[in-house]
């Protein structure tokens, strides 16, 4: 059954998704889906309920006599480090626990109940220590230190940890003369604002299956976005080779980053390898998903920004303190992409940043949708219009006066690529009707509108890279192979399109291999920084053009013709000079007989292509200066329209606009999409969202406690603009959407919460309490 | 743990199953039925990821006790479909974009189409308010609520002409 539609040229085209089936049957296959029969084990972790504490003794004896139990594993066993970009990891953490949910022991046993048993039988002594709770107090000399052999860590060039202290990462930008530049300044704005820690709240759980075989070769599926990084770096961390490491990552039931990089998938392979032959599954319950999954780091963000008198920026000084958590070993590059992004999409002339990773007892931070831009927009875009107002100018046109544009020198230096995003702002202020104010609802209600820009970059080392496959079968269709991930964002119909148009076939002619398995895709760095469609889609195209000269050239020959005067067109090679055609299915895998009965000429077709970005340059340590420090910034823009309740301080998203520079839509509605979905878990992260955290104790870990968006909370309406500003190195000239989609809407919704009650709100989550306790404090409520 | 023997009609077949008392439904029909288009998102029945329909009601089968269910007749995701043909409601979430990465998908479907046998014509308050026990973090909801109202108009024409 198949009804996707045919065209030659797909690119633009709005086709099903690939995978829409499957996923509305229930036939897609989830990590926690496999079968792996009765022989199965199921695995818990003995976790610390101190967020700081020396092991003194752990005692299993107990747990290893209750009948069921089949392995018992503590740090003990595995000495290596893990970690992305700067190893500070175990896999078991060893000697310090340093965080409320740090894994110390590892069980695996018949029954689920039994092993949950087994844990409670593990007995250990600690030696209680101080915590550090608040990053900037992390990174003072008064705080206790958390990572004594910092300085010994194997981390990456681009990383610069302080040993001997608590920072992991500080990154510096020094454009022009910040300091000098405040006396030009007619209006200053200084501001601090603390962002809590959020979940990425995926509905699937993290999920690992491990089994090692008698030659110690680990097998792993799990639901990842990153199957070959885990390999890679399951395999340091067992000294083993990547060889003998194979992660087999079916369909991800949400990701958002918390299932990049490695985390609770190492815990299963350790595991495994004490029951070998046996498959170990563990599964987090959704409490152990809010605080030993990957949580999205903390903020404490200062800023101070100024402009002359015709509001033209003049500078900016920003101190960024990451809350890192118990390990940072992703997080420090949250720290640098917020740092080398830290002017936010304005083109400022003194920029002055110093962005820190503070190790605290806090959970791990990681890698979440936008990457730092969230967090750092939800203050820098308050700012700028409390900066505007300061200047008398409306904020719309003040982002207008100030915005990035085509060729201006950004903040590491380089120079800005084409870019709509003044488009994107006028797109969204118009969208939203900016400058007409509807009136409110209801006489105890106030109406109110509000306008933020973003820009965002893909962070990542400079040699991440993409590679693809493309294998011609018998009938002319053709199969599809890459090492990215469908993780919801629509990575396999992208693929499938562009090797479409790419080759010259129909797109219902494409199939894409399914499993991600890291033994037969090809390399994908990671399914992270929305850099599929970019990267991974120019390995497609390289792929599909790799096996579209195979064939041209082949009947080029057997017809004696100029390959150049050949074309493959909806599943034909045609001659445009000749006007020969034959079907791709007659010879793309049995080749082409010679004349008069001579034997055969070709065979199979198999293309290959890859892709890395080998122009970005290092930046200056000191100074955070270089010729291109990123790729490309995906810029845009969202204002919406909101209600204050002011009986309860609700806030009400009426309607929403975004507008974002993708470069072009390879998938118009499916880029729609992530605009709307990424426009909701803004909203929700601006009204709901917080992790509680109290000592390093979460309070709040589940659905009642930790409040989501749900189908209620969607305003009545999103208006999602396309922009087509072309990437020059992108697939057509495509560029990420997946993050950006969300970076906004906080400071969007702060902005118009200012329009409607004349209050800035400051931090979210901006809850009814918050809301109806700053009125209160003004006078606006009694 | 006592062992029930209970009777079950599941996507319009009659199983037979021993379930212990312990074991709750959506275990039943994910671990004994390989039913895993039920999908496990939190085991406390707060995200419909597995909901399923119990005798004609949208319920979340993490709540529910297997052996409660004797003589019940449940419909998961894999029922919806008929002989090949998808379900209305099938069609318009996929026409409308409002799968993203489907693991939420099986439960709202479910929980759309106990609406839709229920109120063949809903508003969309109630189409939101029927939604509203099933989390989902990509789409933002709009799609799927739109597909709801499309599936609606769909069967009312099927059913009026």
């Amino acid at each position: 059954m198949n009804s996707k539609k045919t065209t030659p040229h797909p690119i633009g085209e709005s086709v099903e998704r690939v995978d829409a089936r499957e996923k509305v049957t229930g036939a897609a296959v989830f990590a926690d889906d496999i079968q792996f029969g009765p022989g199965m084990l199921y695995a818990r972790i003995k976790r610390s309920p101190h967020p700081h504490a020396l092991i003194k003794r752990i005692d299993v004896s107990k747990a290893r006599a209750l009948p069921g139990v089949k392995a018992i594993v503590t740090g003990e066993d595995f000495p290596g480090f893990t970690g992305l970009y700067l190893q500070d990891r175990h896999i078991f953490c060893r000697e310090r626990a340093r965080y409320v949910g740090d894994p110390l022991a590892g069980v695996a046993a018949v029954s689920e109940e039994i092993a949950e048993q087994a844990v409670a039988l593990i007995d250990v002594e600690y030696e209680l220590l101080p915590g550090v709770f608040d990053p900037e107090f992390g990174a003072s000399s008064a705080a206790p230190l958390l990572h004594p052999e910092l300085g010994k860590y194997v981390v990456m060039n681009f990383i610069f940890p302080e040993p001997g202290t608590n920072i992991s990462n500080h990154f510096k930008i020094r454009k022009g003369d910040a300091a000098a530049a405040w006396k030009d300044c007619a209006a200053i704005v200084e501001r601090a604002y603390h962002i809590p820690h959020i979940q990425h709240v995926p509905i699937e759980p993290h999920v690992a299956i491990a089994k090692v075989d008698v030659n110690g070769k680990v097998t792993l599926w799990g639901s990842s976005q990153s199957p070959f990084a885990q390999r890679s770096l399951i395999a340091t961390a067992m000294g083993i080779s990547p060889a003998d490491v194979q992660v087999i990552a079916p369909y991800v039931g949400g990701g958002f980053g918390c299932k990049a990089g490695l985390s609770m998938e190492a815990l299963a392979v350790a595991i495994a390898s004490k029951a070998p032959g046996r498959a170990v599954k563990l599964r987090l319950t959704r409490e152990e998903e809010f605080y030993t999954a990957f949580v999205r780091q903390g903020l404490t963000a200062h800023f101070k920004m100024g402009c002359d008198k015709d509001g033209r920026l003049l500078a900016m000084e920003n101190r960024f303190y990451w809350d890192g958590g118990a390990y940072t070993e992703y997080g420090v590059n949250i720290t640098r992409a917020s740092g080398y992004s830290s002017s936010g999409p304005y083109d400022v002339p003194n920029v002055s940043t110093d962005s820190y990773c503070v190790y605290t007892n806090h959970p791990v931070g990681g890698p979440m949708r936008g990457f730092g831009m969230p967090e750092m927009h939800a203050g820098l875009e308050q700012c700028i219009s409390e900066l505007a107002e300061k200047i008398g100018m409306d904020s719309m046109e003040f982002r207008m006066l100030n915005c990035v544009r085509t060729g201006d020198t950004i903040v590491t230096g380089m120079t800005m690529h084409p870019t709509g995003l003044a488009k994107c702002i006028e797109k969204a202020a118009e969208g939203i009707g900016w400058g007409h104010k509807d009136p409110p609802s209801a006489p105890n209600k106030r109406r109110g509108k509000g306008i933020a820009m973003m820009w965002k970059a893909p962070a990542m080392p400079p040699n991440a890279g993409s590679s693809a496959k493309v294998r011609l079968n018998e009938d002319g269709t053709v199969t599809v192979a890459v090492g990215g991930q469908e993780i919801g964002q629509g990575s396999f119909t992208v693929a499938a399109q562009m090797a479409a148009a790419a080759l010259g076939v129909p797109y219902k002619d494409v199939r894409v291999v399914g499993p991600v398995d890291t033994d037969t895709s090809p390399y994908e760095w990671q399914t992270v920084a929305s850099r599929l469609t970019w990267s991974m889609g120019n390995a497609v195209v390289a792929a599909a053009r790799d096996a579209r000269k195979q064939i041209v050239d082949l009947v080029a020959e057997a017809w004696e013709e100029n390959p150049d005067d050949l074309d493959i067109v909806d599943g034909n090679v045609i001659s445009y000079k000749s006007e020969e055609s034959i079907p791709l299915k007659d010879i793309v895998v049995y080749g082409i007989s010679k004349p008069n009965d001579q034997g055969w000429m070709g065979g199979p077709v198999v293309g290959r292509g890859n892709f890395m970005p080998t122009y970005v340059t290092g930046l200056h340590p000191e100074t955070g200066q270089g010729p291109r420090a990123v790729v490309h910034y995906t810029t845009g823009a969202q204002a919406v329209e909101i209600e204050v309740d002011l009986d309860t301080g609700r806030v009400e998203v009426i309607r929403g606009v975004a507008a974002f520079d993708v470069g072009k839509a390879i998938n118009p509605e499916m880029v729609r999409a992530q605009m709307e979905g990424g426009f909701v878990q803004g909203i929700s992260t601006a009204l709901f969202e917080g992790l509680q955290l109290k000592e390093g104790v979460l309070q709040n870990p589940s659905f009642v406690d930790y409040r989501i968006a749900t189908s209620s909370d969607a305003p009545r309406d999103i208006q999602a603009i396309i922009v087509e500003e072309a990437q020059d190195d992108g697939p057509w000239g495509a560029r990420g959407i997946g993050e950006h989609a969300l970076v906004p809407t906080v400071p969007a919704i702060a902005n118009a919460i200012y329009d409607a009650i004349g209050l800035r709100p400051g931090a979210p989550p901006f809850t009814p309490e918050k809301i109806y306790l700053l009125m209160q404090d003004a006078g606006l409520v009694e | 743990m006592i062992t029930h023997r209970i009777t079950i009609t599941i996507n319009g077949f009659a199983e037979q199953v021993d379930v212990p008392s312990n074991l709750t439904l959506l275990q039943m029909l994910r671990e004994k039925l390989a039913l895993t288009g039920v999908k496990n998102g939190c085991m406390a029945g707060e995200c419909g990821a597995c909901t399923v329909m119990l005798n004609g009601e949208p319920v979340n089968s993490c709540m529910v006790l297997a052996a409660e269910c004797d003589g019940a007749e449940i419909i998961t995701v894999e029922g919806l479909a008929k002989d090949g043909v998808l379900d209305p409601i099938q069609e318009t979430i996929i026409n409308q974009n409002g799968v993203q990465c489907g693991f939420c998908t099986p439960g709202i479907l479910i929980s759309a189409r106990a609406l839709l046998n229920r109120k063949p014509d809903p508003s969309e308050a109630e189409i939101r308010e029927a939604l509203v026990g099933n989390l989902c973090r990509c789409t933002g909801y709009l799609r799927i609520i739109e597909a709801v109202q499309q599936a609606s108009e769909r069967q009312l024409q099927a059913s009026g002409g």
